[in-house]
């Protein structure tokens, strides 16, 4: 997490803000039922926020239409009068995405949860934004179907709140993310034109603009609908839990798996203080001597589980794995996963205050994230666990400290901000699944060049040319940068060092 | 990785001499065509304004098979890069054809084609990791990276895999790779069109491995492909003619690269006046009766017409089917893709402003008048 800088507001201060807020309810009153309008500070409190706690912001208004027709109409206008609007879902975001702008309208679209079809024969749903994840699921389970990105809140959180992240997942490596995973979208551009990106086919002519809209955190249009594809249930999973004496081994072990041609469903190590964190909380056995443990899910039939299993026993014990255990059935299996997907909720047990990063890096420069970060431990004298979707090279680093203890808190920042830094010169990236948000808005300076940011945001203005969607997310400006004062970082995509880029 | 993908010396001349053509385009407003092997300048609109090629910005910049992804630059071959791959037991999932030798990485993204395996593992679109690129105010940016996930900022190098050009010079990509799956079988059905495109559908929704499809002529030719003892078990219980594994790859390969019969006679009908379509359809679209010969694949999703029937007539009937049909081969009097709607044309030209202010690269590959 990156020192908080409050996000500018586009109009400027001189504008009143109790006349805009007087000026925007008339306008949209007109638009919407009463109840469908919020703009007392107790009824837009709850709305200050989403997952990412640390920022806030009351909105001028909290919109929750019903219908597509109402969305139009709220969108021209807010684009008549210049108002920014940030979209929500269940806002369980972990970047501040959905935080709200403080002369803008939060558009919820909590309202839009309807399955509008689940079809077997195409193997695909075709659902409204604010539909659950795990609701997807849920209804496509009869038909033997899944919908596969499985974001740790998938309980909670929505399809639109997924396409605006790109989230991932515990099975990403094989099954892919929202973007693999989305065919078509159908929503509104910032002036309230009814768009379609995407298709039923499996390319459109044109530019591919679904891989621009996916994962651009609600600056480029209003998505309403999604279809999702839907992916056969395999027959069986199972799980191996692998100890390791030593990270580095663990990391190498990974790598061992993935050059041995094997794709696992699933491959997630925790270090030995998240292990003893979330062993605490749900006792599942885990082994506590052990300095890293290897979640390896392996599904599919019967036949091609075995076999698959049988290889990466072999794998991870030429590896050094001081022990290895097999999921014997489906309560065994899940009870290996409960701890990994409680390290969020284990860890707050242990700490009053966390902070949970996201960065990515290559597989193989896991050990030396990990060591480095043990090092900051000491540097910021604050203690930190780790979950690792080791399978994708995306790293949960969690910053343990107390808000109410000294300036813990802005250790903590700075403990953040390092690790990025340091995952980017690694040859990664600040977020691999969370989104930029206004967490990330310094650490863009230090991933992108200032060209690289303009061009974003040129590319932002020609879907939004006003920048009213989401404005002061994702792309700092540039004075943001110059006081933060970090050099940005070349990548090691860039393989022309001899050129002049500053 | 920074440290590994140490670059080659002799780029720094390369590179610098693509900026200062694209700076004087640009300041001259000259139109540019980006070149690779020029395997595939029949494809799309056409071709406008001076060469520029590609063909030194050539070389694998990084491959760590255990990290699964290969970096590479736009000019390198694209038969160097699947040969590197293969040493290593790993592939492009998506198959991307190659009409002819010479073929070359950036001009594989540009287009942004798959093969066979399009419906079952993605097309380039979903490998993409990172990109750099030129952009038409000469400035040389990067976007993605080299690590399977990352939501940082727009995801402008997935965007242009299929771009044609029009955005900018791709001057190096990063692709995720895969390992060759283990097993393969190719199955062959005697079954009408009708009775292929159903079964195909039911199967779909089955945990089957199946990998590829083609429907012409009666036959119905499946490739099952994963772990030995997955294809083993479907090939039991789908049944059908199991086809000798030369002949099958050799099948999948005429197939990918358009030398299979069915494109040999295309080729014919289309240097005799016909253009050869390429439908692409929601998978559960009925057949089309259409006058001409049709071939299906991606289950129901890709089908190649070669017809002489007006392009209004086709076009309309793949439209209402829920697709869209472009003039592949052949005569392009209707232009070569299906036309936009009103929004998503306006933001065609907005992006095309914002990348290529001057409107120099590729102006008619893509979208006519961009």
């Amino acid at each position: 997490m990156n020192a908080p800088l409050p996000a500018s507001a586009t109009p400027g201060p001189t504008i009143d803000r109790n006349a805009r807020q007087a000026q925007v309810v008339a306008a949209l009153s007109a638009l919407l039922p009463a109840h469908a309008l919020l703009h007392r500070r107790e009824d837009t409190t709850p709305y200050e926020c989403d997952g990412l706690t640390a920022y806030r912001a009351t909105p001028l208004v909290v919109a929750l239409p019903e219908t597509e027709a109402q969305v139009a109409a709220l969108l021209e206008a807010c684009h008549a009068l210049e108002v920014p609007v940030v979209a929500r879902g269940a806002g369980t975001g972990l970047s501040g995405g959905a935080m709200p702008h403080a002369l803008g309208v939060t558009l919820s679209l909590a309202k839009f949860n309807r399955i509008v079809k689940v079809d077997l024969a195409s193997r695909t749903a075709v659902v409204q934004c604010g539909v659950r994840n795990l609701a997807i699921s849920e209804a496509a389970a009869p038909f033997g179907l899944y919908y596969a990105p499985d974001p740790s809140s998938q309980i909670a959180c929505t399809i639109g709140g997924n396409v605006a992240e790109n989230s991932g997942g515990v099975h990403c490596l094989k099954y892919g993310l929202t973007f693999h995973n989305v065919l078509k979208v159908r929503g509104f551009t910032v002036e309230g034109e009814a768009v379609e990106f995407g298709g039923d086919a499996l390319d459109t002519p044109g530019l591919d603009l679904l891989a621009a809209v996916i994962g651009s955190e609600g600056m480029l249009a209003i998505v309403t609908e999604v279809t999702v594809k839907l992916t056969p249930k395999p027959q069986l999973a199972r799980c191996i839990m692998a100890s390791f004496d030593d990270i580095r081994k663990a990391g190498d072990a990974v790598a061992a798996i993935i050059a041995a041609g094997i794709i696992p469903a699933g491959l997630e190590m925790m270090d030995k203080p998240m292990t003893a964190a979330v062993e605490d909380y749900v006792h599942a056995g885990y082994d506590l001597t052990a300095e890293a443990i290897l979640l390896c899910e392996s599904d599919g039939t019967p036949e091609e589980v075995a076999e698959e299993i049988e290889r990466m026993l072999e794998v991870l014990s030429g590896s050094g794995a001081t022990r290895m255990e097999v999921s014997k059935d489906e309560a065994q299996r899940l009870k290996f996963w409960s701890g990994r997907k409680n390290a969020f909720p284990a860890s707050g047990r242990i700490s009053p205050d966390y902070m949970c990063m996201d960065s990515t890096i290559p597989r193989k420069r896991l050990a030396d994230i990990l060591l480095a970060i043990q090092q900051m431990e000491t540097k910021y004298a604050l203690r930190c666990c780790n979950v690792f979707h080791a399978g994708d090279g995306n790293l949960h680093p969690l910053i343990l400290f107390d808000a109410n203890q000294g300036d813990q808190l802005h250790r903590a920042e700075l403990f953040g901000a390092d690790i990025l830094e340091t995952s980017v010169r690694l040859g990664g990236t600040i977020t691999g699944e969370h989104g930029v948000g206004v967490e990330k808005l310094s650490s863009m300076c230090v991933q992108f060049s200032p060209e690289e940011r303009a061009q974003m945001e040129a590319l932002k203005r020609a879907f939004d040319p006003k920048g009213l969607l989401n404005p002061g997310k994702v792309i700092p400006e540039l004075h943001r940068c110059a006081e933060y004062g970090k050099m940005h970082v070349k990548k090691g995509l860039l393989p022309f060092p001899q050129l002049e880029r500053f | 990785m920074a440290a590994d993908a140490a670059p080659g010396t002799a780029l720094g001349p390369a590179l610098g001499q693509l900026v200062e053509r694209v700076r004087s385009a640009q300041a001259a407003r000259t139109a540019l065509d980006i070149v690779g092997g020029g395997t595939k300048a029949f494809y799309g609109g056409p071709r406008q304004g001076e060469p520029l090629d590609l063909a030194e910005l050539a070389g694998i910049s990084s491959y760590e098979p255990s990290e699964l992804v290969v970096t590479a630059r736009a000019g390198t071959p694209l038969a160097e890069l699947e040969a590197t791959l293969a040493g290593k037991g790993q592939c492009l999932p998506f198959e991307p054809p190659r009409f002819a030798p010479g073929g070359t990485v950036g001009g594989m993204v540009a287009a942004g084609l798959a093969g066979p395996a399009r419906a079952s593992a993605g097309g380039v679109r979903d490998y993409m990791l990172g990109a750099t690129l030129l952009n038409g105010r000469a400035e040389v940016l990067s976007f993605g990276g080299q690590v399977m996930k990352n939501v940082a900022g727009y995801d402008v190098s997935r965007l242009l895999a299929g771009s044609m050009g029009t955005l900018g010079v791709i001057l190096e990509v990063s692709l995720k790779v895969l390992p060759v799956a283990p097993a393969t079988t190719t199955l062959r059905f005697e079954i009408d069109e009708t009775a292929a495109l159903a079964q195909l559908n039911a199967w779909g929704g089955q945990p089957l491995p199946i990998s590829a499809s083609a429907v012409w002529n009666g036959i119905l030719v499946l490739r099952l492909a994963g772990a030995a003892a997955a294809v083993r078990a479907a090939a039991v219980r789908l049944g059908g003619e199991v086809v000798e594994p030369d002949l099958a790859a050799a099948f999948w390969t005429g197939l990918r690269d358009q030398t299979d019969e069915y494109f040999v006679g295309a080729a014919k009908a289309v240097g005799s006046g016909a253009t050869l379509w390429r439908l692409a359809l929601p998978q559960t679209a009925p057949p089309l009766k259409l006058s001409g010969e049709q071939l299906v694949e991606w289950g129901g999703a890709q089908r190649w017409l070669v017809t002489t029937a007006p392009a209004a007539m086709i076009r309309d009937a793949v439209a209402r089917a829920g697709g869209h049909a472009s003039a592949f081969r052949g005569d392009k009097p209707e232009g070569a893709f299906a036309p936009l709607s009103a929004p998503l044309a306006r933001i065609h030209r907005e992006l095309k402003t914002a990348f290529d202010p001057e409107r120099i690269f590729n102006r008619a590959r893509l979208v006519a008048d961009l």
